[in-house]
């Protein structure tokens, strides 16, 4: 069913996410509509990889991600602010040491 | 003797490069008149990349030929210049879009065609021309697979689209067998080792058609009478106004530059 | 918080260059500024895709066949950007397009216009496209995150548009007598209109201050349009081309160029439906949706059917 339970719609949401080279992360682009997934892969070759940009694509229902909201992200996110030790500016190496 | 048939196998293979580069070069310009106009957006983008793939192998291949004739013609003079019954591509490409089903299926016939016989001619013992395949070949696989998948979702889609596409498939069936057509042109350049007897293909041509109909719920069609004659510059009425219309600003103003 | 103090919260972040995102508090106005902005851009690259389109099939030699369709494809891929970062509004496509069918949204008027010979593919590419440039440029710094980051996109990919565009007019400014006189006539028809892209006088336009104080817009219509003569008129003179305007002359106060009224009854006639063009576009959109409803349509039932 797409978008507004009508059909012959405009087709449901699907994130598109690109990895422009061997060794990179796949990194969100942009969003394509699609009845299914290989269409969606079809799609998001044809709109997001046009010149080059990509080795590999993943696509994925846009109703299939979770994210956090605006009003989380004191609590969320801001416990991490003092966990300093996580950080390798924490660690001192004596003067002369390398490679560590 | 020999310098008879060096001359002959020159001919035949510009020959040859015309007619698979005027397949492309019609056929990208038949699935250009979609842009703007399809279904829905991520298919005007599909479309238009396939046939400015179309379009770039014509100019590959046209170009190979106006090189290997050297009378300082462009591929746009062979493009632009030329008259329908100098058009030596099949009947199939040229037949209008009528709707998405039509232009599927047409697709869909070319393309399974393309990529069997890409695969031979990449082996071609003329380099331009098996790099041209080699290239060529990718980008027919991702048109199949494109034509493929949307032959499945039509035919096997509501009863509408499955009627759709069966009149279609009925409508364009005739034009299939060109696909195959072989002369003395082929015979001489297959006996060369540069080309390849397309009759190999053939089998596996059907069997994937039979494949993918009896997914999609298509019928064969029973084999009713075939139309030929592209290959020796006979045509439908439907050329005539898609060369008036792709020829018009080139002809109108001789020897400009654009 | 007070609706009151939100809305001081807001402005202080948009005055400190923080991006806002969809989930973030916003004032209603600022979405709705936004949606509307948004669905007018979408809609003028799915509407401008017609008139270049319209050429696609006469165009004179392969590389330029081959040049416009890319260029057509990208403007399909450029609303379809848009279009995506309104849907993180929660404002589907379908919503937006119906909008556009029924002939209640706005587009931009300059697509209004025919393209009547091939000159007119340069010009649009040269001037239009120019023009398109320069307000997107300034859209990518918007403080509406998906809008700027749909922008910055764009306008990599739009930068060939420009130069294909005027690849075309100088090789017809150079070309023979009948080429330049078509390329000048292409120039005169769709100079004024190019000029009218970048929106009314400031004087006469109600959302300026508000979009500008927001951060939507970083410049207003006035400042953007001279931005877009100072760049084009060495442009013209390079090629040997004359912008129809006998009162274009540079300033040397203000170091800019001056430029003759512009003709805002055309421009709001045009908008309000009465271009050349506006029923022969909306008919052809409206005529790819309708005979694309089995297609998707089909599509759909394919899905349901083999859901694994």
């Amino acid at each position: 069913m797409s978008e507004n339970g009508k059909p012959g719609t405009q087709w449901s949401s699907w994130e598109v996410f690109v990895q422009a080279k061997s060794g990179d992360p796949h990194v969100h682009v942009g969003n394509v509509h699609a009845p299914d997934g290989e269409l969606a892969i079809q799609n998001a070759r044809d709109v997001y990889t046009r010149r080059n940009e990509g080795i590999s694509l993943w696509v994925v229902p846009s109703e299939n991600i979770i994210a956090t909201s605006p009003s989380d992200s004191g609590p969320f996110f801001d416990p991490a602010n003092d966990k300093i030790f996580r950080h390798t500016k924490f660690y001192s190496t004596p003067k002369g040491v390398r490679g560590v | 003797m020999t310098t008879n048939t060096e001359e002959n196998t020159r001919k035949n293979i510009i020959e040859f490069l015309i007619r698979f580069g005027d397949d492309r070069l019609i056929l990208g310009h038949r699935l250009s008149e979609w842009c703007g106009h399809a279904p829905i957006l991520e298919e005007d983008i599909a479309l238009a990349n396939i046939a400015l793939d179309c379009i770039g192998q014509a100019s590959s291949l046209l170009k190979l030929a106006v090189e290997i004739e050297g009378e300082n013609r462009s591929e746009d003079d062979l493009a632009y210049l030329r008259n329908e019954r100098e058009f030596k591509n099949i009947q199939l490409v040229e037949q209008p879009n009528e709707d998405f089903a039509y232009t599927i299926v047409r697709q869909f016939f070319y393309d399974t065609f393309a990529v069997l016989y890409l695969e031979k001619l990449q082996n071609s013992s003329l380099e331009d021309l098996a790099g041209i395949a080699a290239k060529s070949l990718k980008e027919s696989k991702y048109h199949f697979r494109h034509s493929k998948e949307w032959m499945l979702r039509l035919g096997d889609g509501t009863e509408f689209s499955n009627q759709k596409v069966q009149s279609a498939v009925n409508d364009l069936w005739q034009f299939t067998d060109e696909l195959f057509y072989e002369d003395e042109i082929n015979t001489q350049l297959i006996e060369a080792g540069i080309i390849f007897p397309a009759d190999e293909i053939k089998t596996e041509w059907i069997k994937i058609i039979n494949e993918i109909f009896s997914r999609a719920k298509i019928l064969l069609p029973r084999d009713g009478g075939m139309i030929y004659g592209g290959r020796n510059g006979i045509h439908s009425e439907y050329l005539g106004h898609l060369l008036a219309e792709m020829q018009i600003v080139a002809r109108s103003y001789p020897n400009a530059k654009w | 918080m007070s609706e009151e103090q939100k809305l001081q919260e807001f402005q202080k972040r948009i005055d400190a260059g923080e991006i806002i995102e969809p989930k973030d508090w916003m004032p209603e106005k600022y979405k709705k500024q936004l949606v509307r902005m948004m669905s007018q851009h979408a809609h003028s690259e799915i509407v401008g895709m017609l008139p270049e389109g319209n050429w696609i099939t006469r165009a004179p030699n392969l590389r330029r066949k081959m040049a416009l369709i890319a260029k057509v494809q990208d403007e399909a891929g450029h609303g379809l950007y848009i279009y995506s970062a309104t849907e993180s509004f929660g404002v589907s496509r379908q919503e937006l397009i119906d909008q556009l069918l029924e002939g209640k949204a706005k587009y931009s008027s300059i697509f209004n216009y025919p393209t009547l010979t091939w000159a007119d593919i340069g010009v649009i590419g040269w001037l239009v496209d120019g023009a398109a440039i320069v307000n997107q440029t300034m859209l990518a710094k918007s403080s509406f995150g998906p809008y700027a980051r749909a922008m910055i996109r764009i306008c990599k990919e739009e930068n060939f548009h420009k130069k294909q565009g005027f690849e075309i007019v100088a090789t017809l400014a150079d070309g023979t007598d009948e080429q330049k006189t078509m390329v000048q006539d292409a120039v005169n028809r769709w100079w004024q209109p190019s000029l009218m892209m970048f929106g009314p006088p400031d004087n006469d336009s109600p959302n300026s201050a508000e979009l500008m104080r927001w951060k939507v817009k970083l410049q207003s219509n006035d400042d953007l349009r001279q931005r877009f003569v100072d760049l084009t008129v060495p442009q013209a003179k390079a090629v040997n081309l004359t912008l129809p305007d006998p009162d274009l002359k540079f300033n040397e106060e203000t170091g800019h160029w001056d430029f003759g009224k512009i003709d805002w009854d055309e421009f709001w006639r045009v908008v309000k439906g009465s271009g050349q063009m506006n029923k022969a576009r909306l008919k052809a959109r409206r005529d790819a949706h309708k005979n694309g409803a089995w297609v998707r349509e089909a599509a759909e039932a394919y899905a349901a059917k083999h859901k694994n």
